[in-house]
């Protein structure tokens, strides 16, 4: 009686009409007839696709700069802002001659995306800074094992001939942050 | 004994001490940064400037004060001495132009060092300093070498606080390495690639405030706030053996000295200890070592909570709170004041 919500419940001798049951079960076919009708809540996937905002949170892409290197330096800030710990990498030294696969010294020789861990925050892109991870509007692909939901680099760095566009993701204080030729990472 | 206040709290600390020492006896807040001045290592600071003070009154026998402000590493106390840190408009804005200073040929590549996590410089600049640089001019670079086998030299990254140079001073039997050429030019360097090499070495990179010196073991092995730190020891001929190991798994990553809450060691470890152990067998592990909250190295979790000091601390605020009525019930709220002051 806390609240003073409670209700005393009345349970009151059904009629004959009630009894039989009959307008009842014609009442609750004509609503299940009426939903045949309406519009669809679903849509039939594969073949058609549900319209998703231009900033949608989807598969995460690792961008390449100008010259077709890695931007990624595997500094491990992403996998310490997510959330869901869904990030690893293993980092190493660029050699000689490997200047144009990795823009920086240091780079990700693994990094690992657990597909199912991740919860599309984009924390992971705002953390980021070098502008290597962006999440896309792609919507990632279904599989059998829980493996192949590791994704790892072979997924996620896009194809050089292949380039994924995020410039709707990159927000207003980025593209003003990359005006400043000056910072040492922006020449 | 000398009485002095430190942005308005007392301390009374013995004569000769410096401002710096006596505002870490208060502890907190008001301990002025310091980039050069190490403890364990005789003759530094005064160099880096970030330590500044206001000394608002110089003595209790002449109370004027001093002209300018004054480093707090090198500045000895005197009775009566009214010191101003956090609370001076004067010296938050010195401290910034001094951080400002430091980065001006500081690389923004925190991504790729391995000293990021723990870096002096870092928690200054984003404590004091300001997102953007005003230098337009060309930034001083430099090639980076190997000064022995383990340790590689990023000049670039240096801030000149010559801690390493007393290192070897002190530490080693002879040093090979210093400072060259002066001003704007002025490098740490060995002339000599390779050359750094005897048994003290290493602790170079320990008392390094920024990335310049780093274990080359440990290059790109991971980022520090991967690693977890153990306390651990081992008999050692040559050095008191008390390490932090950091590790990853089970792998022993990194070794290095213990840092006490100033970022300073105290008891330096030898190159043995160092680089070649890096197998967990070798070492008797004592347990996590306790990493303030403040530092990025603690979001790990590495630290299991310890059960029988958690009961330990609600039993005791029970028995606080059942005699905290009987007292209330007794006689007096003053007893009750006084056992809440000492729980805060």
């Amino acid at each position: 009686m806390l609240t003073n919500r409670s209700k005393v419940v009345v349970k009151k001798e059904m009629n004959f009409w009630e009894r039989i049951y009959l307008p009842a079960i014609v009442g609750g076919t004509i609503i299940t007839i009426k939903h045949l009708f309406r519009r669809k809540a679903t849509v039939r996937f594969p073949e058609v696709k549900r319209e998703i905002s231009a900033v949608w949170r989807g598969q995460h892409v690792l961008k390449r700069d100008e010259h077709g290197a890695e931007r990624c330096t595997a500094c491990g800030l992403c996998a310490v802002a997510c959330p869901a710990e869904a990030i690893t990498m293993t980092a190493a030294e660029r050699k000689k001659g490997e200047e144009h696969l990795y823009r920086e010294e240091k780079y990700a020789t693994v990094y690992e995306i657990n597909m199912l861990r991740c919860i599309f925050c984009g924390l992971c892109e705002e953390a980021c800074p070098k502008e290597a991870i962006f999440l896309t509007d792609r919507i990632e692909s279904t599989d059998y094992s829980r493996n192949a939901f590791i994704y790892g680099k072979d997924k996620l760095v896009e194809a050089v001939d292949k380039r994924i566009d995020v410039t709707k993701r990159q927000t207003p204080a980025v593209l003003e942050f990359k005006k400043h030729k000056l910072l040492s990472h922006n020449r | 004994m000398a009485k002095l206040t430190i942005d308005g709290i007392e301390v009374e600390v013995p004569d000769g001490t410096t401002i710096l020492n006596a505002a870490r006896q208060i502890g907190g807040k008001i301990v002025p940064p310091a980039m050069c001045y190490y403890s364990s290592l005789k003759e530094t600071g005064g160099k880096c400037r970030v330590c500044l003070v206001k000394v608002a009154q110089g003595s209790a026998k002449d109370p004027r004060p001093m002209p300018k402000l004054v480093a707090s590493c090198r500045t000895p106390v005197a009775d009566g001495m009214v010191v101003q840190n956090i609370t001076s408009p004067d010296v938050l804005e010195a401290r910034k132009g001094v951080v400002e200073m430091l980065l001006i040929n500081h690389p923004l590549d925190c991504p790729i060092c391995d000293q990021a996590g723990e870096c002096d410089l870092q928690n200054l600049s984003y404590e004091h300093g300001l997102s953007t640089s005003r230098y337009e001019f060309e930034r001083r670079t430099f090639e980076k070498i190997d000064i022995g086998d383990k340790i590689k030299l990023h000049m670039t990254r240096c801030i000149l606080c010559y801690r390493c140079v007393f290192v070897a001073n002190q530490l080693t039997k002879e040093r090979v390495h210093g400072v060259l050429d002066r001003g704007d030019r002025a490098e740490i360097s060995t002339y000599i690639q390779k050359a750094v090499d005897n048994d003290f070495s290493g602790n170079m990179i320990d008392v390094c405030p920024v990335g310049a010196l780093t274990d080359r073991t440990f290059r790109f092995k991971s980022r520090v706030w991967f690693t977890k730190p153990m306390d651990a020891h081992r008999n050692c001929s040559k050095c008191s053996g008390k390490v932090v190991l950091w590790m990853k798994g089970d792998d022993v990553l990194r070794v290095t000295g213990r840092k006490d809450q100033h970022g300073e060691v105290k008891e330096f470890i030898c190159n043995e200890c160092r680089f070649e152990h890096k197998n967990i067998n070798d070492w008797t592990v004592e347990g996590p070592r306790h990493i303030d909250h403040h530092s990025v190295i603690s979001q790990n979790h590495y630290e299991k909570i310890d059960l029988i000091k958690l009961k330990k601390e609600v039993e005791r605020q029970l028995e606080f709170q059942s005699g905290k009525k009987h007292l209330t019930e007794g006689n007096g709220l003053t007893q009750t004041d006084n056992h809440e002051n000492n729980q805060g």
